[in-house]
């Protein structure tokens, strides 16, 4: 793995490709059409049943997100959202968006799909826990949707879930089945990622094929791969907390409650600690958002290099800056507690370790926006998101440092500053890689592209509308403006204008939300009249665009599995005629590239 | 709103004037046009920070400073980004340069940001240390959260306050005073109303929470820190102006979360001496309830300290 140059990486010598030492897997075929399309195990089904599930719950929340804003910006329009509704609707949001869209998306949706093809595997390497994986997904969001259809409805205690308010009965659910059903469906989430974690960290671990050394995987899969450990060391922490927390509120244990008076009556509960649970939730919570981040980072990386033209620049410091970020986000996690109340020496600590990871993140950046410098830019829609998520990466992570820095984030916590820095960068960020991604594979998954005109107008308004949306929020949490207010604009140091920039905001947001509906439009009438697409039409060197039929079948590719000779981004290799060289074709077979001429 | 529609507006026809002038050069100029707006949103903003009224104005000077370091490295990428999609646009016929790596601009950049990083973290660190650090001459103020208002405790005339037991609390002892501390008899307690506090005394203000957590946050002090029942958490302050500020509760604590607020009034020594005297201590309010019995319980233990 360990190469001592770019060249060894680049393009075999001849003599480093392994014999084959093991036989090739044997997958079962499905028969009937439940196998095949239902109860399926090929992987590629697997991630279109995790993307149909994680986009349709992910719909649910961004109609609550729209209910938020009328809150906020015309509360006349919505006379029948209370508080408690609010609260609910606010929980309910984060909840859905970070864990049931993005985590399964990214990780179940594209990790499956993509992993196998991109290693050159036939499938992943338990196809049938592989399944299971999707279904007990599945059983966690609908444990999730019917948490809104129980008396007292779904928990209104923030996302992060703090206790004691979240099984007190001052919060909206907090006293009935809304939380105890967030708990569970939590609880099953992680049963089932953690089935489908080890498919994928296996898979590429073991079912690469010839020539696939580690350091030539696309950084997609290192993205989705460092993502997938994160997670796997990341989720016990939550099961263990959200366990706990159950026991604490059905059978009246004492892990995370404190004695405490409610509303005038002295409770049973003696000698737990809430801030136990503010580590065990941030100590999976922080790594969270590198198991969001990091798969965007992966993804991005190979959409600039395939529409630019051009290899990513410093690709190995770009591996080594996945792998050490996925290392420092477990030692960072209580920068989320500078002002709960922890020994304030942890301060000091944790700050230092946030801002250094910064220069890792920084270094990402900059390779990004060099792999453009001299490079050939097609500014296809794939494209423009990437392009998008940089502005949007950029600035989100930059108000991390704000936070990060223990002393800065005391005025700035829990404010709108707070808000709009996470929404910028693992809502907004991810997402539009999101879009480029689905943009970029849809060819692949189909064999048609998505229509360009309608994806242009879906582009300009996503990328300008999300930052007319969340960039101005900054600045209501300079003013002091609180997160998780219901309404409190009757405050006189507020200035009024606050207002005006909320009903700004509220009529941008609405205006994204429904041009997603377009995009949504456009994915169903293209999957069926696109215009074709033919084999690799990104020109792309993965392998995923290098099997004998696209869409791939069962097994994905022909009788033999392709053997691979260099990495992932030969564009414009000096002497080769084409601006690409697939990482399937040998050396020998053009002689005239020359890469070590540079 | 129609302020606002009226800039969405305008957004809309600035947007399409350039992609239909500007075919080509339409995405590199909306790149651009993001960053100076973003500038100009800076400078124009009518939305900034309340005027600081207490001793933490220099929390406000690291985060003008993060602002200059980090605004300048945003816009630098982007604008850089802006000018390559500018000057590289896809041509058939041009072959882009193949430049894997390069070691030397890799390490100046690492090395460059951690300096950068650096320049923020260590001011942070050393304006947190002050924050950490109660001075010895503060006065102690407590203040007692619940769902959802505000309760405080003064020390009284002994300078202490006396200790409490979240066990004790019922109707008539809200505060759970233990009668067993001598200490908290002249402890003077206020439930649900404003609070004066001295300008210019330092305050190490006495964080605690009977049911879920709280946070007491007044913008002009920018200092803020959890209450978590079980715990009693701390921050300092130094008041320097007078006035009437708003407390807003800033840890989500229930449906009510929006609805906790209170006031602090910061008074010149006359006033607050004249507020003081209208105040009620422990010791009365047992008086008044008929616990002499208690209070003097509470007094011989006093005496035989």
């Amino acid at each position: 793995m360990a190469a001592d140059s770019y060249e060894d990486i680049a393009v075999d010598k001849g003599e480093v490709i392994p014999a084959l030492e093991v036989p090739p897997q044997d997958l079962y075929h499905a028969k009937s059409f439940w196998t095949r399309w239902i109860f399926c195990q090929d992987a590629k089904i697997i991630g279109i049943q995790y993307s149909i599930t994680a986009i349709s719950i992910g719909l649910v929340a961004l109609v609550l997100s729209w209910l938020m804003r009328l809150q906020l910006g015309f509360p006349q329009l919505v006379p029948f959202l209370g508080a408690a509704e609010y609260y609910q609707f606010v929980t309910m949001h984060g909840m859905i968006m970070v864990i049931y869209l993005l985590t399964a998306l990214f990780l179940g949706g594209f990790g499956n799909y993509l992993i196998p093809l991109m290693v050159g595997a036939r499938d992943m390497v338990f196809p049938y826990v592989n399944m299971v994986s999707y279904w007990v997904y599945l059983l966690a969001v609908l444990v999730l949707v019917a948490s809104f259809f129980v008396p007292g409805g779904p928990t209104g205690a923030g996302w992060t879930l703090y206790p004691p308010q979240a099984i007190t009965s001052g919060t909206p659910g907090g006293d009935g089945l809304g939380i105890v059903l967030m708990l569970i469906s939590l609880s099953i989430f992680v049963v089932g990622f953690t089935m489908g974690g080890l498919n994928y960290v296996i898979t590429v671990l073991q079912a690469r094929t010839r020539g696939m050394t580690l350091m030539r995987l696309p950084l997609t899969v290192w993205g989705i791969f460092t993502a997938t450990v994160l997670a796997l060391f990341a989720f016990p922490a939550l099961i263990v907390s959200c366990i706990m927390m159950t026991l604490d509120n059905l059978l009246g244990t004492s892990f995370f409650m404190p004695a405490l008076v409610e509303f005038g009556e002295q409770s049973e509960y003696s000698g737990g600690s809430p801030i136990l649970f503010q580590h065990l939730f941030w100590f999976f919570g922080h790594p969270e958002v590198y198991i969001v981040a990091l798969p965007a980072f992966g993804i991005v990386s190979d959409l600039i290099s395939i529409h630019a033209r051009k290899n990513i620049f410093g690709y190995r410091m770009m591996v080594w800056a996945i792998v050490i970020i996925g290392a420092l986000s477990f030692i960072v996690w209580a920068h989320h507690m500078y002002v709960a109340g922890m020994n304030p020496w942890f301060g000091y600590f944790f700050a230092t370790t946030t801002l250094i990871i910064a220069v890792p993140t920084a270094l990402k950046v900059y390779n990004w926006v060099i792999t453009l410098w001299k490079a050939n830019i097609n500014l296809t829609i794939p494209m423009l998101f990437a392009l998008a998520f940089i502005v949007t990466f950029v600035n989100g992570g930059i108000t991390g440092l704000f936070l990060g820095n223990v002393i800065v984030d005391v005025p700035l916590s829990d404010t709108y500053f707070v808000v709009a820095h996470f929404h910028m960068v693992m809502g907004i960020a991810p997402v539009l890689v999101v879009f480029g991604a689905i943009y970029h594979w849809f060819p692949l998954i189909t064999g048609r592209f998505l229509h360009e005109g309608m994806g242009k107008i879906h582009f300009w308004i996503s990328f300008l509308g999300s930052y007319a949306i969340y960039f101005p929020m900054h600045y209501l949490g300079f003013v002091g403006v609180p997160r998780r207010y219901f309404e409190m604009y009757d405050s006189e140091y507020m200035a009024v204008s606050t207002n005006y920039l909320n009903q700004f905001i509220t009529i941008v947001a609405l205006i994204v939300g429904f041009t997603q509906i377009l995009f949504l439009y456009n994915i169903i009438t293209s999957a069926k009249f696109g215009k074709k697409a033919g084999k690799n039409p990104w020109k792309a060197c993965s392998l995923e665009w290098r099997t004998p039929e696209v869409p791939a079948g069962h097994g994905n590719f022909g009788k033999e599995l392709p053997v691979v000779y260099r990495w992932a981004y030969d564009f414009n290799v000096p002497g080769a005629k084409e601006d690409f060289i697939p990482q399937d074709i040998a050396p020998d077979q053009i002689p005239e590239a020359k890469a070590e001429a540079t | 709103m129609i302020i606002a529609l009226a800039l969405v507006l305008l957004f809309a026809v600035i947007g399409i004037i350039i992609a239909v002038a500007f075919p080509r050069r339409a995405v590199s100029m909306a790149l651009a046009l993001v960053i100076i707006g973003s500038i100009a949103f800076h400078f124009w903003t009518p939305w900034w920070w309340t005027e600081v009224a207490s001793n933490w104005g220099n929390i406000d000077g690291t985060i003008i400073l993060t602002f200059w370091v980090t605004g300048a490295v945003f816009c630098a990428v982007c604008l850089f980004m802006s000018y390559c999609v500018w000057r590289f646009r896809y041509d058939k016929d041009r072959k882009s340069d193949y430049k894997p790596e390069n070691s030397k601009l890799e390490w100046t950049l690492t090395i460059l940001t951690t300096l950068g990083v650096c320049a923020l973290l260590a001011p942070g660190l050393i304006v947190w240390n002050k924050f950490v650090t109660v001075p010895e001459e503060a006065a102690d103020i407590e203040v007692m959260a619940q769902q959802w208002y505000w309760n405080y405790r003064l020390p009284g005339e002994d300078g202490v306050l006396g200790l409490t037991d979240l066990r004790n609390i019922n109707d008539e002892n809200p505060f759970g005073m233990n009668l067993d501390d001598p200490n908290g008899l002249d402890d003077v307690l206020i439930e649900g109303d404003d609070l004066h506090i001295l300008i210019n005394q330092p305050v190490k203000m006495n964080l605690r929470s009977i049911d879920v957590l709280h946070d007491f946050y007044i913008p002009q002090f920018r200092a803020k820190m959890d209450m978590v029942p079980g715990v009693v958490t701390y921050y300092w302050f130094t008041p320097i102006r007078t006035g009437d500020f708003e407390i807003l509760c800033m840890e989500y604590c229930g449906t009510g979360h929006y609805a906790m607020r209170g006031r602090v009034l910061v008074d010149e020594n006359q006033d607050y001496q004249e507020w003081l005297s209208e105040q009620i201590t422990f010791e009365e309010i047992m008086a008044s309830i008929d616990q002499t019995d208690l209070i003097q319980m509470a007094l011989n233990k006093k005496g035989n300290n």
